[in-house]
């Protein structure tokens, strides 16, 4: 894959795009790639990184990427034109919802948003009118807002109150609509309250999860999440799994 | 073209590479990026007599040039794998062997009974050195009496080539060796992962669930190197060399320390047809120091 564009977001923040000689493979919402980090003597494994969008007529893949470590902080300095070796698509998917009239809600916080503006482009393409709730500590916190209103109304909250309703995702008002499915991905504490809300209103909620991985498809056994049904592998038997499966405490 | 076939035992492999257990699954998990029937050999992770749910999460964390693992022997058990697994797998065109895993020498024996019976499995890699479960057979791995007594018990039972799978968390591996050797062990595959831990200083908490775990990588492979030329100068089974293999080069290291086969291991993580690229570039090697065949270079090192 070659870089086609670095976008830096924020200080923390950036997004990639990368594009291919050849067509893209046919990507699903949830999906995730595993990017070898090259020239960064500290990174062993690869690093997995969600499929935050797919520019099909471009034929562009891009990834919305934290810096949190040397892996990651050696990604953000790629430049347009450096070639760079991922494994993709990885992993199983989010579902459709059963019709067009479902309402719909995304939740993300942080860069959990990555893979609900590809889900939102499709589901905005398959004729759903999708809700996006975005929460992030502050204002600067917030990223692709203009992208994710393209394909759906958006709410949003602050921790600190600077944008949108203050408080955390599963405070803002809009969950006080009727709601027939959530989508959710973001910090594992996050996800949990919104899985609570799911279950105490019976709505359907699907979560993709982000545990640590070595090999991203199923042979190593090391990103397990306990479920109702033992250990799964979160990189092939997941990132996304219906929260009722899932053996949160919540 | 050189010739790369090796014997272990009575077992012939058409290429000295297989991947090593519990990096490659049942192989089913590679064949979208590899064509299996183009290797030596593949090693199933650990398999049991019954199920094992492993340890919890977390269970990896990456290291200065490698990680470490505490998956803890996660597996369906023997017989979802000759109900389910094996059905799939036995017609590939490369050897299929089994590591067999227990706590107990009489769950060594059934896992191993059930797999002598299994047509298309033609050998076992016995797993004394597991060392991420309380028993995970390193128990037995660690002493020249538990690895004689659990070999004895499993080669009455088991009829086909018997390779043993080595734990480095001992003072001297050669005598193990030897140990296993003398219970007519076929041969000896090592390095299994090394014992290490990693703490987080920011929350002053281990990084795996289990506190301590696997070492693996290329961090490993000097005293995997040293092992295996230590062992294979005495004892006069093959050796199956492992540990850090990450390229066609770190493999000749491995044959000119005397290794017959090596198995590659966490390097099919990063990159998961490196088995294949090695075949080629053994190849490459071979023809290039104008050998023609692999045992020409099998403990071959000038000192």
């Amino acid at each position: 894959m070659v870089v086609s564009a670095n976008i830096p977001l924020g200080s923390s923040h950036f997004l990639l795009k990368f594009t291919h000689k050849e067509k893209l493979p046919e990507m699903l919402p949830g999906q995730f790639v595993q990017v070898r980090v090259d020239n960064a003597p500290g990174v062993f494994l690869r690093r997995p990184i969600s499929v935050n969008f797919v520019d099909k007529q471009r034929n562009e893949l891009w990834l919305l990427v934290q810096k949190v470590g040397e892996g990651t902080r050696k990604m953000s300095e790629y430049k347009t034109g450096d070639v760079v070796n991922m494994l993709l698509p990885l992993g199983n998917s989010f579902t459709m919802p059963q019709s067009t009239q479902s309402r719909l809600l995304l939740v993300g916080g942080g860069v959990g948003i990555a893979p609900l503006l590809y889900m939102g482009s499709l589901l905005k393409q398959q004729g759903c009118n999708p809700m996006f709730l975005l929460g992030a500590r502050s204002a600067d916190g917030l990223m692709q807002i203009d992208d994710f209103k393209q394909f759906g109304d958006v709410f949003i909250t602050t921790e600190d109150g600077s944008a949108g309703e203050k408080g955390f995702v599963t405070q803002h008002s809009i969950l006080q609509q009727h709601i027939d499915k959530i989508y959710t991905c973001g910090p594992t504490p996050m996800m949990q309250a919104v899985a609570r809300f799911a279950q105490n209103n019976a709505i359907e909620c699907e979560a993709s999860l982000e545990n640590k991985m070595a090999c991203g498809f199923g042979a190593c056994l090391c990103c397990v999440t306990q479920t109702q049904s033992g250990h799964k592998c979160v990189c092939s038997e997941g990132p996304v799994f219906n929260t009722k499966e899932l053996s949160w405490q919540i | 073209m050189a010739d790369l076939k090796i014997r272990i035992g009575e077992l012939e492999f058409k290429n000295p590479v297989t991947t090593a257990s519990g990096t490659f699954g049942f192989g089913e998990e590679y064949t979208d990026f590899m064509d299996l029937n183009r290797i030596g050999g593949i090693f199933t992770k650990g398999t049991t007599i019954r199920h094992r749910e492993g340890n919890a999460y977390p269970r990896m964390a990456e290291t200065p040039s490698g990680m470490l693992n505490a998956v803890g022997l996660q597996n369906k058990g023997v017989d979802y794998f000759i109900s389910s697994i094996y059905p799939r797998i036995k017609d590939y065109d490369t050897n299929i062997m089994v590591n067999v895993s227990g706590s107990t020498i009489e769950d060594y024996v059934a896992t191993a009974e059930k797999v002598n019976e299994l047509d298309k499995i033609p050998a076992i890699e016995l797993n004394i050195s597991c060392p991420n479960v309380k028993q995970g057979g390193m128990t037995f791995g660690v002493s020249c009496a538990g690895a004689a007594e659990v070999v004895r018990a499993v080669r009455k039972a088991y009829s086909k080539t018997l390779i043993v799978k080595l734990s480095p968390n001992v003072t001297d591996i050669v005598s193990i060796a030897q140990a296993v050797e003398d219970e007519g062990a076929d041969s000896v595959s090592l390095i299994n992962t090394l014992l290490g831990m990693a703490i987080d200083a920011e929350t002053r908490k281990p990084y795996l669930s289990t506190i301590t775990g696997g070492l693996s990588g290329p961090c490993v492979k000097p005293v995997a190197l040293r092992m295996v030329w230590q062992v294979a100068k005495t004892v006069k089974i093959p050796v199956i060399g492992l540990g850090g293999i990450m390229n066609a080069a770190d493999a000749i290291e491995f044959f000119l320390a005397g290794a017959t086969a090596i198995q590659i291991g966490t390097a099919n993580f990063i990159d998961p047809a490196i088995s294949v690229k090695v075949v080629e570039g053994i190849n490459e090697y071979l023809d290039r120091h104008g050998y023609s065949s692999i045992y020409d270079i099998i403990g071959a090192l000038e000192a």
